[in-house]
């Protein structure tokens, strides 16, 4: 293995993170958009943002983190993406800032302006992981030019593209109501737990639809990541995910082992799509024009990368449990 | 839609538009990056007040400001992300040929921006959760990372006037790089410590100024007081060490960066005995309507009238800055602005001294209560010099901001939406802190900002 791929693996750990955690944050958002007015809604409301509160900025680390490298070890990559997929960047860019803003302001608002502001966390919630999903389906199919400046235009509108940004959408509000699920039965509330077993039920047959569907796009606009995810090593990570996606389902249908078996089959389901893309495209960063190594930056560049990457993962991970175990502790007296 | 865009989407109006959008993004941002860098460290000054001495007030202070932290830090956080976006939706030539240098020094403030948000989240949870000192404890690592933060993310703007640690290859991109001298070019250490003083004294001085505000009104509680002293006294201390540290800065870049100097000065042909303008239009290359005293300019930048300035004609015409005079007029803003602040605390610690007490005449609180905008302004003023002062460069001496920008359409609608919606975000922010400054206090931050956690009765019932 060469330090490109050693840094394209770090790269994809990023994207997996983010997909995971920044996606849970994405869904959270987009349950709170349908929670609706009634009493129950505005419980459903308060369980999300319990939440959320105290990982939300942490979870959007992991973007900075996914850019940084990206144009750091790979610089003529992120170049070509940018020139060519500026119009759903931009627009992905703007979500985050409403995004942000909504969610960090709508409880210091008073009343009357709250509503707008919970509204505009909500939908911008749904649109910057649909704009981020048609950057990846735009990549997959080969849409961005190695030099860059792509047609801004049709590159992200043609079918595989919508369809990802579909998926994504569909992907960040199953995990977020499974996350829920169990936030719901961590706080007691019997009544939630039904209403986000109900979501995430809906969810899943929604994203393996979405899944399935985009299974035949792939064949038609990317067939070389069709090919790679029906050969090995792809085809065993998406039989994996098939499996764990079928393990969340039975264990939602059935109630059973909600409070911990739940997460892990489902965050497990959506994880080994992620690489098995990875093992698909491999070694492509742009199939099929550029691969890891042709784009990778200068050597010295990806050692710094890889250094970074384990400082990182010393310095945040007991940082993060730290904070994870004071949230959970009951406050002091 | 194209035929509407295509007027004003000609290659230079667009690289005219790119640099409207990153100098408000960023001249945005830098305001908030201040806080996150000082504004930590002010409130554990007042936490360790309130611990050591058992001073109720000090901590209510702690925790109001703690507060405020966290939402302009959640503000800071997506305004910094939108930069990340803008470096490749904007300048997708420089990241395609320097990415791998330029890209260092932000992988490592990565790593102290993670750390940042975590604590902030870890300080707010454990005024409840933790104990005492240990909740003080908590909450040095985020005063830590944000110095940490603001070194890597000034040693990549340094990198960008003074680049070294690269070799270019054939196809004119970064070919072999040398870490420690990418980071640590000869820019970093003075741009560091120069926006490091910057960020305590913007923090201190605007804090201070709504205290300031609060006891014209005459209210003179130990509380309000304290509001004022404490964050006032750091910007006090740093105000003076600001005037020594620019003093090395302005001879560091007279060394490294001569073109931006002279346009410092407005210098168009080199020599000795250069004077220093106060004010003034630079044209035809002379500077009309300043008051100018002889020889300063060389003084300062060599100790002696008889130092050689260089001058802007030393190079042609499409290497100068395309706007001396803006330049210049920043410059001595900037410089103006710094020294009245020096003189402002000079004054408070004379009074201090002798009477143990801030000045009695309500024209200090007066010009304290208009320190915090000042302060906001010299900041602004000297990323002006520093950024406008490199042009035409983007990586100086290697590559044109023309040659970095992108093609893409409709830069000037982005510029449009963006003013818009900053100036949203900037009016509620503001709300939203002034909000958090007049509502009764409570025991710990509650539910109403970011990060809060939420009683167990909101989550369940």
């Amino acid at each position: 293995m060469s330090k490109a791929d050693v840094v394209a693996a770090i790269l994809w750990i990023g994207v997996t993170l983010y997909a995971v955690f920044g996606g849970a944050d994405f869904g959270g958002g987009m349950w709170d958009l349908l929670a609706g007015q009634s009493e129950r809604g505005q419980r459903a409301r308060r369980l999300i943002d319990h939440s959320i509160a105290p990982v939300w900025e942490a979870n959007h680390v992991w973007l900075i983190f996914v850019l940084v490298v990206l144009w750091t070890a790979f610089p003529t990559v992120f170049s070509a993406v940018m020139t060519t997929l500026y119009i759903p960047l931009a627009l992905a860019a703007l979500g985050i800032v409403l995004r942000g803003a909504g969610f960090a302001f709508r409880h210091a608002l008073p009343g009357p302006v709250r509503r707008p502001a919970t509204r505009v966390f909500g939908i911008s919630s749904v649109l910057t992981p649909f704009f981020m999903g048609t950057v990846v389906g735009a990549v997959a199919s080969g849409e961005v030019p190695s030099d860059g400046g792509g047609d801004p235009t049709g590159s992200w509108t043609g079918v595989l593209p919508l369809l990802t940004g579909v998926m994504f959408v569909a992907v960040a509000a199953y995990i977020a109501a499974v996350f829920l699920v169990r936030d719901a039965a961590a706080a007691g509330d019997e009544d939630l737990q039904r209403y986000f077993v109900g979501r995430s039920l809906v969810m899943a047959v929604f994203g393996g639809a979405a899944a399935f569907a985009g299974i035949f796009a792939l064949h038609e606009h990317a067939r070389y990541v069709y090919d790679g995810l029906t050969s090995w090593p792809g085809i065993a990570l998406v039989i994996g995910s098939g499996i764990c996606g079928i393990a969340a389902l039975g264990l939602l249908v059935t109630r059973r082992f909600l409070s911990w078996g739940m997460r892990p089959a489902a965050v497990g389901a959506v994880v080994t799509v992620i690489w098995g893309y990875f093992a698909a495209t491999f070694p492509y960063m742009l199939p099929t024009s550029v691969t890891i190594s042709d784009a990778a930056g200068t050597s010295d560049t990806l050692v710094v990368v890889i250094v970074v990457f384990v400082v990182a993962a010393l310095t945040v991970i007991p940082s993060l449990a730290l904070l994870y175990v004071l949230s959970q502790r009951q406050a002091l007296e | 839609m194209e035929a509407v865009l295509a007027p004003i989407a000609d290659s230079g109006s667009n690289l005219l538009a790119a640099r409207y959008q990153m100098a408000f993004t960023l001249g945005f941002h830098i305001i908030l990056a201040c806080f996150g860098v000082a504004f930590p460290a002010i409130m554990l000054i007042a936490e360790y007040r309130g611990r050591k001495y058992g001073d109720e007030d000090a901590l209510r202070l702690a925790r109001r400001w703690s507060k405020a932290v966290a939402v302009l830090f959640a503000v800071g956080a997506v305004s910094g992300t939108v930069l990340s976006f803008e470096f490749g939706l904007l300048w997708p030539g420089m990241m395609d040929r320097f990415g791998d240098a330029f890209g260092i020094a932000f992988a490592i403030e990565g790593i102290f921006f993670f750390l940042e948000a975590i604590f902030i989240a870890i300080y707010i949870y454990g005024w409840k959760r933790l104990p005492g000192w240990a909740h003080f404890w908590s909450g040095v690592p985020i005063a830590i990372s944000g110095i940490g933060g603001a070194l890597s993310v000034i040693a990549a703007n340094a990198w960008m006037n003074t680049p070294a640690g690269f070799t270019l290859g054939p196809d004119g991109r970064v070919d072999d790089v040398d870490t420690v001298d990418v980071l640590f070019n000869t820019s970093t250490a003075h741009e560091f410590v120069h926006m490091w003083v910057a960020a305590y004294l913007v923090a201190g001085f605007l804090v201070a100024s709504i205290y300031a505000v609060k006891l014209l009104r005459g209210d003179r509680s130990h509380y309000t007081r304290l509001g004022f002293l404490i964050p006032f006294t750091v910007a006090a201390i740093f105000a003076p060490v600001q005037v020594i540290v620019g003093d090395f800065v302005a001879r560091d870049v007279y060394e490294d960066q001569p073109i931006k100097f002279a346009a410092m000065e407005c210098v168009y042909e080199t020599g000795p005995d250069q004077a220093e303008h106060l004010g003034g239009i630079c044209t035809d290359g002379e500077v009309k309507g300043a008051i100018s005293i002889d020889g300063l300019d060389s003084l300062l930048a060599g100790f002696s009238t008889d130092t050689v300035v260089e001058g802007l004609n030393d190079v042609p015409p499409d290497l100068q800055p395309p706007t001396p005079t803006t330049i210049h007029l920043a410059f001595d803003a900037m410089v103006g602005i710094g020294t009245i602040l020096a003189l402002l605390a000079v004054w408070f610690a004379l009074s201090w001294w002798r009477r143990r007490d801030i000045p009695a005449t309500p024209w200090f609180l007066r010009i304290a209560a208009a320190s915090g905008v000042l302060a906001v302004i010299a900041l602004e003023a000297g990323w002006v010099v520093t950024e406008i002062g490199r042009q035409p460069w983007i990586v100086h001496g290697y590559m044109k901001v023309e040659d970095a920008v992108t093609n893409a359409q409709g830069i000037w609608w982005a510029f449009a939406l963006t003013m818009l919606i900053y100036a949203g975000l900037t009016a509620v922010a503001i709300y939203v802190l002034r909000g958090l400054s007049q509502r009764p206090d409570e025991e710990a931050p509650g539910g109403d900002i970011p990060y809060a956690p939420r009683s167990r009765e909101g989550a369940a019932e």
